[in-house]
């Protein structure tokens, strides 16, 4: 009890956004929420006259609502599967950053899933999908497959988080009750970690196969359907990396945010921004890859129902979206990226700027170029978003921004037990592990 | 065990659209607005697609009726997560179910012909047409999707009918309203699991095609190309 204590005040600016609020968070909050409400109205509206305000026609069924839907699943692997893969690795650097990747998962599920209800015609039949469900469908098996994820990760965020709400417990005056409740009387028994790190240990390995099919699914919608540019093979591992690569980006936005707001330089330092750039990086040459092979194969198998949706991307009416998609996805993070130089903090926020809208364009050029050339004419060639559609999607970013902010001012959002493990143990255990990797020495149990 | 099918001769039709008008008649189709049909939210469930070849003044229109083409292998039900569109195999038919339908849409993107409408607003009709909506056919709330049904009501009735006649039910007495309707005898329909049927007949006839053959999707409505 001593010990912790006195590890607490070394670790003091974790607790500060808890203890206190500032003006700047209400101002924020205010704002965001104002957006929110925006965004409600525009729903209220659609609600009562129908979906015929927004700009969706025969035959563009789908618009911004889908490419949320699948933008939004897609940061949604920022976390867990990030998380997840660094505490297998035994990255040592992750220790600062899971907590704040794990926060974006759970949350950012709900407005995925949100954009599929905001969608649907009747949404007060979507309980149908449970009681009536075809399991030929790849939406059930989006149903099926995010539900897992959400449970698990909503999991994978609560185990490492039960220490840090019994230090909230023992140390904060306010809502005791809620810590008392939520740390199920965690007293850091030797017993209790070693379950809490089996608990933990399972949930990474759990989550990675469900975060890959998550996404896989998702691009099954698309690529199980025999439409042009859709039924592909490609899709389900294109997909994965696109939700990666995005979800990175939102990652490391994040973190800098709070960075900034808490004064967290000392947690979150160009180190962990260096590295994250570098996994952005990877990501961003493999996205640029996929690209590459699924425009080329389509150009020159050179199908006329395909090459009619190839050129409406490259050089038709959707060439501005798709070639900023290139800007922003490839062109600019990797010249920011791939130099050491320019791999700074601001360097890296850039890129992921630049990388989310540049993902978000992806998402659209995938659903509407497809949608609006048929292979039946049906005289439409045109799919503008309504102002309904647009503040529906800019609530989503609003509320979910909030949301993150709120998290932020009842839990620590850099995991207070994990440093303080990586202090006190993980510097011996990697000093030994580093023996291991050494001629010379014998290790009986050590594998990693 | 049927398998009911449409024939349709490309080289006599006028493009009159009385197939049209019958089918928004029979099946209580709603009426769009000038501003709504610009916006592609116009129902149809009978379409005459046109397409034009060559220039002026050798201009060639050529129609096209366009019905749901009740494939035996549908992309559409496959992919409806509420079994809202589903295959009968005791008729062929590809039956929508308006108050399943959840609205997501999904049906209307996977299949390839485009065909199915969505109820983007609340349904309407003119005074005149309120008043005189068939009480056969469900009325289709807003939110969900609908299609041709090759007027599978008419199927029920005149099954019943003969039931109570105490007699067998006769296949030429079920003929959906826009085969009813054309003037020049551009439609036939019938069971294509008869071999001796008279859309049987034709759909061996060296001009019967179907659309979009190639993706495997068995489409029964046949079509007879103005050409051999």
């Amino acid at each position: 009890m001593e010990a912790k204590k006195d590890n607490l005040e070394q670790d003091q600016v974790l607790l500060n956004p808890i203890l206190k609020t500032g003006k700047g968070f209400y101002l924020a909050a205010a704002i965001l929420l104002a957006i929110t409400g925006g965004a409600a109205f525009a729903y209220f509206k659609q609600f009562v006259l129908g979906l015929g305000v927004t700009g969706m026609s025969r035959p563009v069924y789908w618009g911004i609502y889908i490419t949320n839907f699948v933008f939004f699943i897609g940061i949604s692997h920022a976390g867990t599967l990030i998380s997840a893969i660094l505490r297998l690795a035994r990255a040592e650097w992750r220790r600062a950053i899971t907590r704040s990747a794990e926060v974006i998962t759970v949350l950012v599920l709900f407005f995925g899933v949100g954009n599929i209800l905001i969608d649907l015609g009747r949404i007060e039949r979507a309980i149908y999908v449970i009681y009536h469900g075809n399991f030929h469908s790849p939406l059930l098996w989006d149903v099926t497959s995010i539900t897992m994820y959400l449970t698990a990760s909503s999991i994978y965020l609560f185990l490492p988080l039960i220490p840090d709400i019994a230090i909230l417990r023992d140390n904060v005056k306010k809502r005791r009750w809620l810590y008392r409740f939520l740390s199920l009387g965690w007293q850091g028994t030797e017993a209790q970690k070693r379950r809490l790190e089996i608990g933990i240990a399972v949930m990474a390995v759990l989550v990675i196969p469900i975060a890959v099919s998550v996404h896989t699914v998702v691009s099954f919608v698309f690529a199980m359907t025999i439409q042009p540019m859709w039924h592909t093979a490609i899709f389900g591992p294109y997909f994965v990396v696109g939700a990666i690569f995005s979800g990175i980006a939102a990652l490391i936005i994040a973190m800098a945010l709070i960075r900034k707001a808490y004064k967290l330089q000392d947690y979150l330092k160009p180190i962990h921004f260096n590295n994250l750039g570098i996994l952005l990086l990877v990501m961003c040459l493999l996205w640029f890859y996929f690209t590459f092979a699924e425009h080329l194969t389509t150009f020159y198998g050179a199908e006329p129902v395909q090459l009619k949706i190839f050129y409406a991307k490259l050089t038709g009416e959707y060439a501005p979206y798709f070639w900023s998609m290139v800007l922003f996805n490839f062109v600019l993070p990797f010249a920011l990226l791939a130099r050491k130089k320019t791999r700074t903090v601001a360097g890296t926020v850039i890129a992921s700027i630049s990388v989310t809208i540049g993902m978000w364009l992806e998402r659209f050029t995938i659903v509407v170029p497809t949608l609006i050339n048929p292979r039946l004419p049906t005289g439409i060639s045109f799919y503008h978003p309504t102002w309904v559609e647009a503040f529906i999607t800019l609530g989503c970013f609003a509320f979910f921004i909030f949301l993150y902010a709120l998290f932020t001012k009842f839990f620590p959002i850099v995991s207070i037990w994990e440093i303080r493990e990586g202090r006190e143990k993980a510097l011996a255990e990697v000093e030994e592990r580093i023996r291991t990797y050494l001629p010379g020495e014998v290790s009986g149990e050590e594998s990693g | 065990m049927h398998r009911w099918g449409m024939v349709i001769d490309l080289a006599k039709c006028t493009g009159c659209q009385a197939c049209v008008i019958a089918c928004q008649a029979e099946n209580n189709v709603p009426s769009s607005n000038p501003e709504q049909a610009e916006l592609g939210r116009s129902i149809h469930w009978m379409e005459i697609l046109t397409f034009t070849e060559h220039e002026y003044p050798n201009v060639k229109i050529r129609f096209m009726p366009r019905p749901c083409m009740h494939c035996d292998n549908p992309p559409c039900t496959k992919v409806c997560p509420v079994k809202a569109t589903y295959y009968s195999k005791e008729e062929g038919i590809v039956g929508q179910v308006d108050l399943r339908c959840i609205g997501c849409r999904y049906c209307t993107t996977a299949c390839p012909y485009t065909l199915k409408s969505f109820n983007w607003y609340q349904p309407h009709w003119s005074p005149e047409m309120k008043n005189h909506l068939n009480p056969d056919v469900d009325v289709r709330p807003i939110g969900v999707v609908e299609k041709c049904t090759f007027c599978s009501h008419r199927l029920v009735n005149v099954r019943e009918k003969a039931k109570l006649e105490g007699r067998e039910f006769n296949p030429d007495e079920y003929i959906p309203a826009c085969v009813q309707a054309c003037p020049s005898g551009v439609l036939y329909f019938g069971d294509l699991a008869d071999p001796n049927s008279k859309v049987s007949e034709l759909s061996k006839s060296i001009r019967a095609f179907r659309l979009m053959e190639e993706l495997g999707t068995k489409p029964k409505v046949i079509y007879l190309s103005e050409e051999v």
